[in-house]
């Protein structure tokens, strides 16, 4: 797949002395859809602010499809649509009004129907005639996507586009996302819900204090970094782990009727045989077994603490 | 040019105008009319002729000056300072438009209804005194590129401002006292010479001299003086707008 976004040793600090972004380095492939990953104060927002021209970079470049986003700003933002955190609407406009507004903001020439599917695709059609004001804060959120797909963009910014959204919103909100890759969208969204990163994205970038830490596709993520959790349920309780055992740091539990083992998923040998061999050697009998991976979120929440 | 973005602009600028029709366009007509009842009929009737020309008549072009400097201020001040408040102003910014179209789009909407706005008051101000326009195209000419200019200047201070408070600052405490002194609702040439010198200073006894010309072939100054004080001001402000985009000020972090 081709990058459609290449950022190259883009930093951004503000007057203050304060280093939003250093150095980033980061290809966007056409048609994925990336998850930004970072706490609070990484410089998500930050970058994203910078790409789409809302903020001057200090140094370092940015091209969208192909397009330097200075000099020739125009051809690369007709490409963007923003959806940015916070809920900012004309509150007098009406729905309908609003979002043709930013088609024409875009450059794009009138078209209704196009305006009338965003709107249906978003469940706002009913709403079109009404004030932003009157609507709900997740009807508001969707309001700003319609926006944004308005000028039909190639690439789409998300900036934690479930942030205060329920969970039945938010699930809804996550079919128009995937619909949307369906016809080719590329889509980047920023978020700090890790659930919402493993559902949603193909590739995830975890950024912390304005460093890109790290960039893998999801599944190579959690295989790379994934631990997993062996449970053993036992036969008869135990009241000690026999010293033979030792070399696996096994941990008894649930009044010695459980065993677990933690392995890693990419050592070439995860021991699991050799250790079941000499559990039985020591005489001890299994009910039964369970594994679980360790979760995105566990593996964000190491990564952070490392640095 | 991205004349679709510059149409979207203006047209939704021009929508606000509509909504608010009561405080845009009523208000300043109604205190408009005021000014005339107050000094044209309780006042003036007891003033004689100012340059051969009856009190009442002789304010007119100066009274349309008033409300339009303020006019233009108040609309393209609040225009771009409330996206600024709201958070709106991310989409402006983010869209492929070039800082040019993005003035033309402001100022544009705002010069267009303190023109308009004009226009109307001097249509009420008929119904008061008879009116009589010598020069009726250098009138709109001097209409329109005042409009334009403070249009530009309360783009500017619209772009300054972080807070209601310096919004209303300048127009309240400059141009008002400016545009009173200004000789609104007199000939500078009526004052002591020593005053008379000070209100030259003024910029905008300029702007209200050559408009009163374009009516009655009265002027303080020379209309080439007028005109060419007029574009100069424009020409500033037109300048600081360009420094504003280039650098980001108060826009861009």
């Amino acid at each position: 797949m081709s990058s459609v976004i290449s950022i190259s040793n883009l930093s951004k600090a503000y007057g203050s002395g304060f280093k939003a972004l250093s150095a980033i380095n980061l290809d966007i492939k056409r048609g994925e859809i990336f998850a930004l990953l970072g706490p609070n104060g990484a410089g998500k927002t930050t970058l994203i602010s910078i790409i789409c021209g809302i903020a001057n970079p200090t140094s370092g470049s940015v091209t969208v499809g192909g397009h330097d986003i200075i000099r020739d700003y125009r051809a690369a933002r007709a490409m963007i649509g923003l959806v940015p955190q916070e809920l900012h609407t004309d509150s007098f406009e009406t729905v309908w009004a609003t979002v043709s507004f930013s088609r024409g903001l875009f450059g794009r020439p009138k078209n209704p129907a196009h305006i009338e599917k965003v709107l249906k695709d978003l469940s706002l059609w009913d709403r079109k005639d009404s004030k932003i004001l009157t609507l709900s804060g997740g009807m508001k959120r969707r309001v700003m996507i319609a926006k944004a797909l308005s000028h039909e963009p190639q690439i789409l910014f998300l900036d934690e586009p479930t942030a205060g959204v329920d969970v039945e919103l938010r699930k809804g909100m996550w079919e128009v996302v995937r619909a949307l890759q369906q016809s080719g969208v590329t889509i980047i969204l920023t978020t700090h819900y890790i659930e919402e990163a493993e559902e949603m994205a193909d590739r995830i970038g975890v950024i912390n204090k304005g460093e890109i830490i790290l960039v893998e596709d999801k599944a190579g993520l959690m295989q790379k970094l994934g631990r997993k959790r062996l449970t053993l349920q036992l036969q008869q309780k135990v009241d000690a782990i026999p010293p033979a055992l030792a070399p696996y740091n096994l941990h008894l539990s649930e009044g010695g009727r459980e065993i677990t083992y933690d392995y890693d998923t990419k050592g070439e040998r995860t021991g699991i045989t050799s250790l079941l061999s000499d559990l039985r050697t020591a005489g001890i009998r299994i009910s039964d077994l369970d594994t679980e991976q360790s979760s995105l979120e566990d593996i964000f929440v190491s990564l952070v603490r490392q640095q | 040019m991205n004349w679709r973005a510059i149409q979207a602009i203006y047209l939704f600028e021009m929508a606000r105008t509509w909504r608010t029709l009561l405080q845009s366009v009523v208000s300043p007509v109604v205190s408009t009319s005021l000014y005339f009842v107050v000094f044209g009929a309780a006042i003036g009737s007891r003033i004689t002729e100012v340059e051969g020309v009856s009190y009442g008549t002789f304010i007119v072009p100066g009274l349309v000056m008033l409300s339009v400097l303020t006019q233009s201020i108040a609309n393209a001040s609040f225009g771009i300072y409330f996206p600024k408040f709201v958070g709106t102003i991310y989409e402006i910014l983010s869209a492929p438009i070039s800082h040019f179209e993005i003035v033309i789009g402001y100022v544009g909407a705002a010069a267009t209804k303190s023109v308009v706005l004009g226009l109307i008051i001097l249509g009420t101000a008929g119904l008061f005194v008879p009116l009589h326009i010598h020069h009726p195209l250098w009138m709109l000419a001097f209409l329109v590129l005042t409009a334009v200019t403070f249009s530009l200047f309360g783009f500017i201070i619209g772009i300054w401002a972080d807070g209601f408070e310096k919004l209303q600052m300048i127009p309240m405490l400059i141009v008002t006292p400016l545009t009173f002194l200004g000789g609104s609702f007199y000939s500078v040439n009526m004052l002591p010479p020593g005053w008379r010198t000070v209100s030259l200073l003024n910029p905008v006894v300029y702007l209200i001299s050559g408009f009163r010309w374009s009516f009655y072939e009265i002027a303080d100054v020379s209309i080439w003086l007028s005109l060419g004080m007029t574009i100069g001001f424009l020409t500033i402000c037109m300048a600081l707008v360009w420094w504003i985009f280039r650098t980001g000020y108060r826009l861009k972090s």
